[in-house]
């Protein structure tokens, strides 16, 4: 068990700076994150993409903003938890309980969900048949390429991610490339290496074409694919490959008792604190009159919600308020003073 | 101004108006059409405002750019006049546009 002065719940932006601003007030606070790596919406959705209302930073991308609030955590000692999702929050006593999908249990008196619009998840082939093969012959991510050795692979998307697999696999699978229009978005390189192979027999590429059917009663044996002019094609297969990016999905958190509405969470704007003693809701998924879903919205809630963290969290102590250029112990703190 | 009609799921017609300069996704949230999530506020990120547009008008829409078709890729059963209602402004021109939302976004 974990045990921790407060919980953040999302690794994008607003999580990233509400930590740096518990650790100033000196509370330690881990943070859980469903995707493989820190950042949020800004590295999964616009890593390039310029970003102009940033008080103080004219323009920067949206991994250039990660970076620096990397950096800017840099004097802490932080633990991140990637790749785990947060299914069960329950109370005890005075403190929260926990728990992670891979089995990660936290007990800390403040969880500060800073979730966005929720967690990154695969989004799916639209057959209700499909997910009766789900991580048995149909994935929407590669763990272990060795098992399509030697077999039939039907991989569909268009970005790179089925690109790279459609030109990875075809060294030693039998590989379907099935894409919903002519043209593909991923690097010009790999589309041409793809083209290449197709020429050369190595791949077979059916365009605007889309899954409607999946058949098989323990394996799965073909699938069934539509053309635009509605030209019906069955494939036999032994896996089936989808790669069409990722969906925000609100997850177990709609089940932990607090007021939501339309994937936001009611919170008050003294402290960001929800219905439930201890749980704070920042960043895009709190909802309050007035508020902005601006990055910089964000960054306020965090640093009121780490305050209020800090009652909980050191009861019996009070919570006095100091400037960074000026207080001794928050420059010792963050290392510029011995 | 512009009248639109929006179908949800259960073929029900939800009739608004929406002002000039909205996008047609902005129309739908904030008269609390179900089946528009916009989860990423209009930045064309995320493909949860899709919508197919009745055939006669999506030809007379302007056309798409080149993120949208790329997102579309990631629409739930994208199709031949599918389309972001996040990058479809709302002016006189538009008038009487009819929309299906498809049956999820998920």
């Amino acid at each position: 068990m974990n045990k921790t002065d407060a919980l953040i719940i999302g690794a994008g932006p607003t999580g990233l700076f509400t930590a740096h601003q518990l650790k100033l007030i000196g509370l330690d606070c881990e943070v859980v994150d469903n995707l493989d790596k820190i950042g949020g919406q800004c590295i999964e959705l616009y890593p390039d993409k310029p970003i102009y209302d940033i008080p103080a930073v004219p323009e920067c991308t949206g991994e250039e903003l990660t970076n620096n609030l990397i950096k800017q955590l840099k004097p802490f000692d932080i633990k991140f938890h990637l790749n785990e999702r947060v299914e069960e929050v329950k109370k005890e006593e005075n403190n929260w309980i926990v728990k992670t999908n891979n089995g990660t249990t936290f007990l800390t008196p403040n969880v500060i969900i800073a979730g966005g619009v929720g967690s990154f998840e695969p989004r799916k082939f639209s057959p209700k048949e499909c997910e009766k093969f789900e991580n048995k012959s149909l994935f929407y991510s590669v763990k272990n390429k060795k098992i399509f050795k030697d077999k039939v692979v039907s991989i569909f998307g268009g970005g790179d991610s089925a690109l790279d697999w459609a030109v990875e696999l075809s060294k030693d699978c039998s590989v379907n490339l099935i894409h919903r229009r002519d043209e593909f978005r991923g690097a010009q390189a790999t589309i041409d290496k793809v083209h290449k192979l197709v020429k050369e027999g190595k791949i077979n590429l059916f365009t605007k074409y889309q899954m409607t059917s999946v058949k098989g009663d323990e394996r799965l044996e073909s699938i069934e694919i539509k053309h635009d002019n509605n030209e019906i094609k069955n494939l036999k297969t032994d896996y089936v490959l989808g790669f069409f990016g990722l969906i925000m999905q609100l997850g177990p958190i709609a089940n932990w008792g607090l007021n939501i509405d339309k994937k936001t969470i009611d919170v008050d704007t003294e402290k960001f604190e929800t219905n439930q003693k201890g749980i704070y809701a920042v960043g895009d998924i709190c909802k309050y009159p007035g508020k902005l879903k601006l990055i910089l919205s964000g960054f306020h809630e965090g640093a009121l919600a780490a305050r209020a963290c800090f009652k909980l969290a050191r009861p019996n102590e009070k919570y006095r308020f100091e400037f960074t250029t000026t207080s001794t112990s928050l420059l010792k703190r963050l290392g510029k003073k011995e | 101004m512009a009248k639109i009609t929006y179908i949800t799921q259960d073929k029900k017609k939800h009739i608004v108006e929406v002002q000039n300069g909205l996008t047609v996704m902005e129309g739908a949230v904030q008269n609390d059409i179900p089946g528009i999530d916009a989860d990423c506020g209009g930045g064309m990120a995320c493909a949860t405002c899709h919508v197919y547009v009745k055939q006669d008008w999506f030809n007379k829409l302007p056309k798409k750019e080149d993120g949208e078709e790329d997102m579309l890729d990631m629409a739930f059963e994208p199709k031949t006049n599918s389309r972001l209602s996040c990058q479809i402004i709302v002016s006189d021109e538009i008038d009487g546009l009819e929309v299906d939302i498809p049956s999820k976004q998920a």
